[in-house]
């Protein structure tokens, strides 16, 4: 709508003051593109912003102001001008309500996650918890999982898990992560088959701790795989990094890990399309390359990627 | 290679594009002998499905020759030099879904699974040519396309039959079939099929060849109802008569026991200011979907009775008749085609002589013919029922 606007106010300003009833004043002449060009701001920040609930605020405020204008112009008018006065702001007062709606709205859906998980963070700690069905026994997905060296193959963060020990292992994070972030784990519990638990040691840039959960599905052949991560972000540079890495909805990095480690598991390997051509960074790559096959050099490209 | 590319809102273009390669141990390259446009790209061209995006290769009915195959593919399953068939949703074979024959619902064959889920609610397959919602792979309207789990969904042809008999059974036939075998049909059963487009004609036959007693083809387009009438079913068209006295008429009174919707999201109305309603929501997004002629099924059809959906729906609807639906105890059946589980028992019917596919066929062209094969399909000119594109 402030797109439909602000184009009117701009292309046609003396049909819109004269609908308003503002078609004899000379400061109206002025205000109207002004107003219209505003509008055109809300529309570019709603339609390509991915913080859609600060714009929707912003028109909120357009709203706000254009009521006062509307408010001065009424106190000095009468007759048929004042008629169409009323009716407009009428108009105005409706859609202020349905912005703030809308703001409140669009604010607050950023705080909801979806069934599949959800990710709080609260303080410095972030919590994220995600889980999937796998048509594989539980002593298989397990025995794929213990061997923590095949994270990096579905765990988006991940560039390498290497072992160091029977239950430690030295942990390094992608570059989105944060650039050269390592740390050391450890195995804290783990029952074959059902689960296991781990948890950065020494000093890490982020510590954190997982805990993975394998439990028969009622099909008697599948898997479920219950999974909880927590990371104690730091301030500074890597927090900011880590904070931009997940983003407004966390758990959706973690849901698309397992939606991989599906796909692994199944069918062998991570699924690529020519959109997304290159499995882990799926998402990250959106919007994405045309579906159209990659050229040579681009495929060379990607390998090294 | 040359390949038909979505270029914006209403416009197609054949373009110069890289070959595919293999991306995945199980996929196979296939060279494309013949391939089709289907009702379902017109909902992409006209901007219906979000996430397309320029330069995307259209096209998911294709067929031809397996010409390199990836280091996973099963041999016994599948070589180079295969005769194949491919069917447009792409599965794993492995899932639950694939599992339970589902394999539309395939869990795995989607990378952008995320995308389609926040649509859906769960995500679908992954679907050749059509947008990035159900993968980004790309289609078949081209020289060449790559086919990810070639060794699960392609059919081999073996016999003798020529492209155009088999050629449907990559998405439109099984279709049609499986829109009749929903309506699980009596031999007392009228059936009356909305559209006579091409999914809508292969309703008709199916409906017949599972036993219906009779079966009513509903449209506006003469040539297309024509095509039916030839094929032995009763024409109804909605720009001259009122569909709902019409079946009653043709039923005694009833309405049809089953019904089947082959229209889709961007249905027409007979009525002009019903029309022009759901048109501007559309236009507008307060619905994404036009649903006139499921409203009609539903509103038509006897009590107790089923109504298949297999046009196309993308997203959200207004007006759905819901206490009709609930209060005379329809069944509601839908789903994207599994063609997997349909393409070997239709093939065994087109080799029987049951089911004649080709019999739709009205336009033959070469592939770099394709933006004026969309033109005259969606256009509905030249009496233009269904093109087949030759690359």
């Amino acid at each position: 709508m402030s797109l439909g606007l602000g184009v009117a106010q701009l292309a046609a300003p003396d049909t819109v003051r004269r609908i308003s009833g503002v078609d004899d004043s000379a400061t109206s002449r002025a205000v109207v593109p002004l107003v219209g060009a505003r509008e055109l701001v809300h529309a570019a920040g709603l339609l390509t912003s991915r913080r859609k609930g600060a714009w929707a605020w912003t028109r909120v405020a357009g709203d706000a102001m254009d009521l006062a204008a509307l408010g001065m112009a009424m106190a000095h008018r009468g007759g048929s001008r004042r008629r169409r006065l009323l009716a407009v702001t009428g108009a105005v007062a409706g859609i202020t309500v349905l912005d703030l709606l809308t703001a409140v709205q669009a604010t607050r859906t950023k705080d909801i996650g979806s069934a599949q998980a959800r990710g709080t963070r609260k303080g410095g700690s972030m919590e994220l918890t995600a889980t999937t069905t796998i048509r594989k026994p539980a002593t298989e997905v397990y025995a794929f999982w213990r061997d923590l060296e095949n994270l990096p193959t579905f765990m988006a963060h991940l560039e390498q898990v290497r072992t160091t020990g029977e239950r430690t292992s030295h942990w390094t994070a992608d570059a989105p992560f944060g650039k050269d972030v390592g740390w050391d784990a450890e195995i804290v519990d783990e029952v074959p088959g059902d689960r296991i638990a781990w948890r950065s040691i020494g000093n890490a840039d982020v510590p954190n701790t997982g805990t993975v959960r394998f439990v028969p599905a009622p099909d008697g052949v599948s898997t479920e795989v219950h999974v909880a991560l927590t990371y104690d972000i730091p301030g500074g540079t890597i927090g900011k990094a880590v904070a931009k890495y997940f983003g407004e909805e966390p758990h959706q990095q973690l849901d698309d890990d397992l939606r991989r480690l599906k796909q692994v598991l199944e069918t062998g390997e991570v699924v690529r399309s020519d959109g997304a051509p290159w499995g882990k960074q799926a998402r990250k790559e959106f919007p994405q390359r045309p579906a159209q096959p990659l050229s040579d050099a681009e495929l060379a490209k990607g390998a090294q990627a | 290679m040359r390949a038909n590319t979505w270029a914006g809102r209403n416009k197609v273009e054949v373009r110069d594009v890289p070959d595919p390669k293999i991306l995945n141990r199980r996929d196979a390259i296939v060279r494309i002998t013949s391939t089709a446009i289907c009702g379902s790209d017109l909902h992409l061209v006209d901007g219906y499905v979000p996430t397309m995006q320029d330069g995307d290769v259209m096209g998911h009915e294709f067929m031809g020759e397996v010409i390199e195959v990836g280091s996973g593919v099963d041999p016994t399953r599948l070589r180079v030099g295969d005769r194949v068939v491919v069917p447009f949703p792409i599965a794993c074979g492995a899932c639950a879904a694939c599992a339970a024959e589902l394999y539309s619902c395939c869990e795995n064959s989607n990378p952008n699974a995320g995308i389609a889920e926040k649509m859906f609610g769960h995500p679908t397959a992954g679907i050749f040519g059509y947008s990035h919602l159900t993968g980004g792979f790309a289609g078949g309207q081209a020289q060449y396309a790559r086919v990810p789990f070639a060794d699960v969904g392609p059919l081999k042809i073996e016999s003798d039959l020529t492209d155009e008999q088999v050629l449907f059974l990559s998405d439109i036939l099984p279709t049609g079939y499986m829109g009749a075998e929903m309506c699980d049909i009596q031999p007392s059963d009228v059936v009356a099929v909305w559209g006579a487009g091409p999914v809508g004609q292969f309703a008709m036959d199916s409906a017949r060849v599972l036993g219906a007693a009779k079966v009513i083809a509903i449209d506006k387009e003469p040539y297309r109802l024509q095509m039916a009438e030839r094929a032995g079913h009763i024409p109804v068209n909605f720009d001259e008569v009122d569909v709902r006295s019409r079946l009653l008429e043709l039923t005694g009174g009833r309405g049809p026991d089953k019904c089947i919707d082959a229209v889709g999201l961007e249905a027409t109305h007979g009525s002009a200011h019903i029309a022009a309603y759901d048109r501007i929501k559309q236009a507008v997004r307060s619905e994404t979907d036009r649903p006139h002629a499921l409203r009609q099924a539903i509103m038509s059809c006897r009590s107790g009775g089923v109504v298949s959906v297999i046009g196309v729906y993308g997203g959200l609807l207004d007006k759905f008749p819901a206490g009709a639906w609930m209060n005379r105890s329809l069944t509601l059946r839908t789903g994207q085609c599994h063609v997997q589980r349909y393409m070997k028992p239709l093939l065994q019917r087109i080799e029987r002589g049951e089911l004649d596919p080709t019999r739709i066929i009205t336009h033959t062209m070469p592939l770099d013919d394709a933006e004026r094969g969309f033109d005259i399909f969606k256009n509905k000119r030249e009496n233009c029922e269904k093109v087949v594109l030759k690359p």
